[in-house]
């Protein structure tokens, strides 16, 4: 069976969602082998177990030391050594950006955002803010795909998860862009937003005060996430802006609070299985999206919810 | 010091967006503006400009059909000092390869010390091309900066990486791109619309270009639509006006009917 290649992201030294959700699509075109930027050792495992039969280590310091150019080498250098049936990466700004070199160096074809892969590589895109849904494929060349997280449930299908080093010569060209400060993100405590059941969201209408969409979300053991009015009024951190410049979110259930409902905001949340808006205004365009709408001041209804959430959880 | 901001002619988003029967996106049908997502270019540049010792020149530069002469127009208008317009016939249809490749050429042909995007066009919203324009030029790429600076012949941006903050540094020349955390863009004064008619516009052509046509417009693309098909329209939800808690109990009780609780 021909092999994909499949990029996994490593954070906290686990295996991200979205990766294992890419190793259970990479099955419907043939043999998932993992490439690991790192270490690989403590991952192989979880790896295996959910479908990757290779898991290819590719260490070298130059990955951490400058940005993208050096995984683009690894993977120049893998498409060639086992011509694969599609190289699948989940998305992320560096996976794009190694996606589109790539798919540059090989003069193959390029699909971002896929929120569905099938047989043949063929993919399913959501487009234009959610609005439209475009079936694509490549033509020509090595399929290059991204993929949006929750396209699919992990499924295991325990594989061998034999660890392999990859030897890699990276470019000097490929050395441009050097990394010369980095500072990890402090983690919230709470599910990582693109990849949460439930995400509680926040807009201008909080006034600044995340206080009770962070009490929701906690009691819900759900994500927060905040609109581009928020971030920009500096009441919440950009890594947690929901919207077409910000994450793009698709979580079981979505709850919007004090947030009008713009275009930019709805591309990253569309998607939602289910969303519930509370807004004081009537008229909010948001509500066109709700399962449920509460008309009402969030300040109120929310910790009025949270209450309750509680107590039925005990 | 020359500085090439690469601008998009967008449809509106704001407005109803359509796919063309190729499966292209519908150019004629809808409004069309510069990408607000590529003000942010224009406004880097100019900032860089007016930060700066030298003498700075900005040319804005875009591929796209006649329309696309609006965003130059924009860019003009705001403060860039010149435009480069890519228009041909065959780039209809054309992939984010093509593009990058069409474009790798101009930036040739135009030179430049420093390339200026937006993070990602509001239409494709791939946020790919700057970096695939780097790799045909050969130069390094600093994407997704919130804050830019320039210093000799060395540009650093700070971004908000995947799991870090970082602070990437660059030799010129070099492909930068710039998000919309990076400062409001300005908006033209009457000045600047007075003064952006006289500033120079070139009209290329692939031919102009010199450039290989292999892969270019929609017969060469790498990728194939097969389907488009709108989402269909969302049932009406169950709206519910807050009274004495009745908001919240319906939520709970929403909640709790779907098994989130
Ligand atoms: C290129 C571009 C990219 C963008 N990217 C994004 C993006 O990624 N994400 C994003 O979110 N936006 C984005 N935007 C901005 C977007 O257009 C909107 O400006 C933004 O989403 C508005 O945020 P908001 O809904 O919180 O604020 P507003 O539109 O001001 O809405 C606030 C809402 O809160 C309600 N409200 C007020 N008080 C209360 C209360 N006490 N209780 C309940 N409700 C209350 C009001 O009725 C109102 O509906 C982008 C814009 C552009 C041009
Ligand atoms: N047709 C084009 N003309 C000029 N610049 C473009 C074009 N397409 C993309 N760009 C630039 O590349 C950036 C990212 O575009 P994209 O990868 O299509 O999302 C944009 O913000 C522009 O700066």
């Amino acid at each position: 069976m021909s092999q994909v290649l499949v990029v996994v992201d490593i954070h906290d030294g686990h295996v991200t969602k979205p990766s294992l959700e890419l190793l259970t699509l990479a099955r419907r075109i043939g043999e998932p082998a993992a490439v690991v930027f790192g270490e690989a050792a403590g991952v192989a495992e979880t790896l295996g177990k959910y479908g990757a039969a290779r898991v290819l280590e590719a260490n070298d310091p130059a990955i951490d030391e400058f940005l993208v150019g050096p995984k683009v080498d690894v993977l120049t250098q893998l498409v060639e050594a086992e011509s694969p049936a599609a190289v699948l990466l989940p998305t992320g700004l560096d996976n794009k950006e190694v996606a589109g070199r790539l798919a540059v160096r090989l003069d193959s074809g390029l699909i971002t955002e896929a929120v569905n892969i099938e047989e043949g590589a063929a993919t399913v895109q959501s487009v234009f803010a959610g609005n439209w849904t475009v079936s694509a494929q490549v033509t020509r060349g090595v399929p290059v795909i991204t993929t949006k997280p929750n396209t699919v449930a992990p499924e295991e299908a325990p594989a061998a998860g034999a660890v392999e080093q990859v030897s890699v010569s990276i470019a000097d060209t490929s050395k441009g862009a050097k990394v010369v400060a980095s500072e990890e993100k402090q983690a919230s405590g709470r599910p990582e937003l693109p990849e949460a059941a439930i995400v509680v969201s926040g807009g201008r209408g909080t006034g600044g005060n995340f206080e009770p969409v962070e009490a929701l979300a906690d009691a819900l053991g759900a994500a927060v996430g905040a609109s581009r009015a928020a971030v920009d009024s500096g009441w919440y951190p950009h890594a947690y802006q929901v919207g077409q410049t910000g994450k793009t979110v698709s979580p079981q259930l979505y709850i919007a609070n004090g947030i009008s409902g713009a275009i930019q905001h709805r591309a990253g949340m569309q998607t939602s299985k289910a969303i519930v808006v509370v807004n004081k205004d009537p008229e909010a365009p948001l509500f066109e999206l709700a399962d449920l709408g509460v008309v009402g001041d969030l300040h109120t209804v929310l910790p009025a919810v949270t209450e309750q959430v509680k107590a039925k959880k005990g | 010091m020359k500085i090439l901001a690469l601008v998009k002619h967008v449809p509106d988003a704001t407005g109803d967006r359509e796919f063309a029967d190729d499966g292209t996106v519908d150019r004629e049908g809808a409004d069309g503006l510069l990408s607000e997502l590529d003000e942010y270019a224009v406004e880097q540049s100019l900032q860089i400009r007016e930060n700066s010792d030298d003498d700075v020149e900005i040319v804005a530069l875009t591929v796209g059909p006649d329309d696309a002469a609006d965003a130059i127009k924009k860019a003009l208008q705001m403060g860039a000092d010149a435009g480069i317009h890519i228009n041909d016939e065959a780039i209809h249809g054309s992939d984010a390869l093509a593009t990058s490749k069409i474009l790798a050429a101009a930036v040739q042909k135009a030179g430049a010390d420093l390339v200026v995007c937006g993070m990602a066009s509001t239409d494709g919203n791939m946020g790919v091309v700057p970096a695939m324009l780097a790799e045909r030029l050969g130069w390094p790429a600093a994407t997704f900066g919130h804050t830019v600076s320039l210093e000799g012949q060395s540009v650093t941006i700070k971004r908000d990486g995947d799991t870090a903050a970082q602070t990437v540094q660059a030799n010129l020349p070099a492909v930068v791109s710039v998000t919309d955390q990076s400062g409001e863009a300005r908006y033209p004064s009457m000045k600047g619309v007075i003064a952006a008619k006289k500033k120079p516009v070139d009209e290329w052509t692939l031919d102009d270009l010199g450039v290989d046509t292999a892969g270019i417009g929609l017969e060469g693309a790498a990728t194939k639509v097969t389907d488009t098909t709108p989402r269909p329209p969302k049932q009406a939800g169950t709206i519910v006006t807050d009274e004495d808690g009745s908001g919240a109990n319906a939520l709970v009780e929403f909640l709790s009917t779907n098994k989130f609780i």
